[in-house]
């Protein structure tokens, strides 16, 4: 029993995780009906300048005497930067092939994932980079079940994310206007919303999250890696489609149950296969429900 | 009728790739005016709005709103400038709720206040909505669809209102409702109508001047009542 609600808060901590990559990849497909396969770099790209902030401040002693504030600033400064980096290539990549084929922007896409692991691996190098290790030591332990700070930290922070999304999605002005955008681009214009606007919103916010998410695994296994966007990806989008590709609970739930099916995957059946499981049930979905669990059914949670 | 036109066609070309859907379309709107365009299917009747709104940009020609070019304004701008658009089949955003699909109509207004008393005007206007303004727009009727997409048209503060086939798809006794609302809306709030319909006889009531297009070229402009006495009209457009 303590083993199982052990797995249960490591599989809340991953699919947390992944719900937050996957929101990136169901509000573009919302938006723009493109799956935007360099999504996971501007998790690892969050997650390099997370190390590079918390490293700086670490080097200047600041980590012992204000833990919070660098924290707060490496999140803030990460997801700000990736939201930068995303309205870029949106507009270097995708804006240009708008007009033409999806299969344009899809390809365009790939390459803009290479392009920015490839830039990642250039600039910060090829070997793993280490987190400061100085937060989070130790938890809290119930019994035989034990929650390390960190974790609380990751859970906590993912459900403010989530609900902040929420609000700005269903109950702000601005949110309405990204879900009109979605639903018609041309309606929208003859009502003054700029699509190219609501279009750069999207990125930035999608990067954003994938950002925090890229500091929580880095904080979680210590280490960063230039490559480390590509599998957490395709996770996160094997959970957008579970989910319903373009619905934003959906994306959330979806990100849980991998989350959650990866780790009990690897806690009861096998630790070697535990990427499997994510790929297992993105066919499954797209053989038996290719319209995910929130797809089309209850549709006005879409964007 | 004051010398300047609100809203001036000057020969616009403009189509679809290879496809031209007008060739050279020349007409004007002055303040306070309810102009009907009339045409049968295909002429370039809703070409010509789009293209008027900036959402298929005109390839020849000029577009003058309020004496300044617009043709290279973007579509998003125009609304704030008070030029909107009620487009064909309404498109109302069918996920949105009713009161969504209002306060979406006001995006470009920063004037709280007066968005809350304008969508009350709404609900006082079309009754129906105010029932309904929880409802997603997807699950109204034509009717009430029609009445939304008008009132979030009106949302927007139009100076010139361009309406696309207010009358597609509804029923005679909901057609009469929506001209009369159209009428109100021209001599009420002063507003300028600019009308796309295939049903002749109906824009040619409501307008004080119609023009005919036919497979993208102008070729009768006159008083409305004129053209609703037109033998030709009368033959082509009205069933004679």
């Amino acid at each position: 029993m303590e083993y199982f609600i052990q797995q249960l808060i490591n599989g809340l901590t991953l699919g947390g995780v992944y719900a937050l990559i996957a929101l990136g990849y169901t509000m573009v497909y919302g938006v723009i009906q493109l799956i935007n396969f360099a999504h996971g770099e501007f998790f690892a790209a969050g997650g390099y300048m997370g190390v590079i902030v918390l490293s700086y401040f670490a080097g200047l002693g600041y980590m012992e005497t204000h833990p919070v504030f660098c924290l707060t600033a490496s999140f803030a400064l990460s997801m700000a930067f990736c939201a930068y980096l995303a309205i870029g290539v949106e507009k270097i990549a995708y804006k240009p092939l708008r007009k033409e084929s999806r299969l344009a922007a899809l390809l365009s896409a790939l390459g803009m994932s290479i392009f920015l692991s490839n830039g990642l691996m250039l600039t910060q190098g090829v070997y793993d980079k280490a987190y400061p290790s100085e937060l989070f030591q130790g938890g809290l332990s119930f019994g035989l079940v034990t929650v390390s700070y960190l974790q609380m930290l990751i859970v906590c922070l993912t459900g403010a994310l989530l609900v902040g999304l929420n609000i700005l999605v269903f109950k702000t002005k601005i949110g309405m206007a990204m879900r009109a955008t979605a639903q018609d681009k041309t309606m929208s214009a003859l009502v003054s919303i700029s699509s190219n606007r609501i279009i750069s919103l999207t990125f930035a916010i999608g990067a954003g999250l994938a950002a925090a998410a890229g500091i929580m695994v880095g904080l979680y296994y210590g280490s960063v890696r230039y490559d480390m966007g590509f599998v957490p990806g395709i996770k996160a989008f094997a959970a957008a489609v579970l989910g319903g590709i373009g619905n934003i609970t959906g994306a959330m739930v979806g990100g849980l149950i991998i989350g959650m099916v990866e780790i009990f995957g690897a806690g009861y059946l096998s630790g070697e296969y535990k990427d499997v499981f994510a790929f297992i049930i993105l066919i499954a979905v797209l053989y038996f429900k290719p319209t995910g669990i929130m797809g089309e059914n209850i549709d006005d949670t879409r964007v | 009728m004051s010398a300047e036109p609100i809203l001036e066609l000057r020969n616009v070309h403009s189509g679809y790739g290879t496809i031209k859907a007008l060739k050279g379309v020349s007409l004007k709107v002055y303040p306070g005016e309810v102009v009907a365009i009339i045409g049968a299917n295909g002429a370039g009747k809703s070409t010509t709005l789009m293209t008027i709104c900036g959402i298929i940009a005109a390839e020849k020609g000029e577009v003058l709103y309020d004496g300044k070019k617009i043709n290279k304004v973007s579509p998003e701008k125009l609304p704030i400038k008070g030029l909107c658009q009620v487009p064909e089949g309404r498109r109302i955003f069918p996920r949105l709720s009713v009161e969504e699909n209002l306060i979406l109509g006001a995006f470009h207004r920063k004037d709280q206040e007066g968005i809350n008393k304008d969508i009350e005007y709404m609900y006082s206007l079309f009754p129906i909505l105010g029932e309904r303004c929880k409802q997603h727009g997807g699950t109204l009727s034509g009717g009430e669809q029609q009445m939304l997409a008008i009132a979030r048209a009106l949302m927007t503060q139009p100076k010139v209102l361009l309406l696309d086939e207010p009358s597609l798809g509804l029923a005679p006794i909901i057609i009469q409702q929506i001209f009369d609302i159209i009428k109100d809306i021209n001599e009420k709030n002063g507003t300028t109508i600019l009308l796309v319909e295939q049903n002749a006889n109906l824009a040619l009531q409501a307008a004080t001047r119609g023009y005919v297009l036919e497979t993208g070229e102008i070729t009768l402009e006159d008083k409305a009542d004129a053209l609703l006495h037109n033998p030709e009209i009368r033959k082509a457009y009205l069933g004679e």
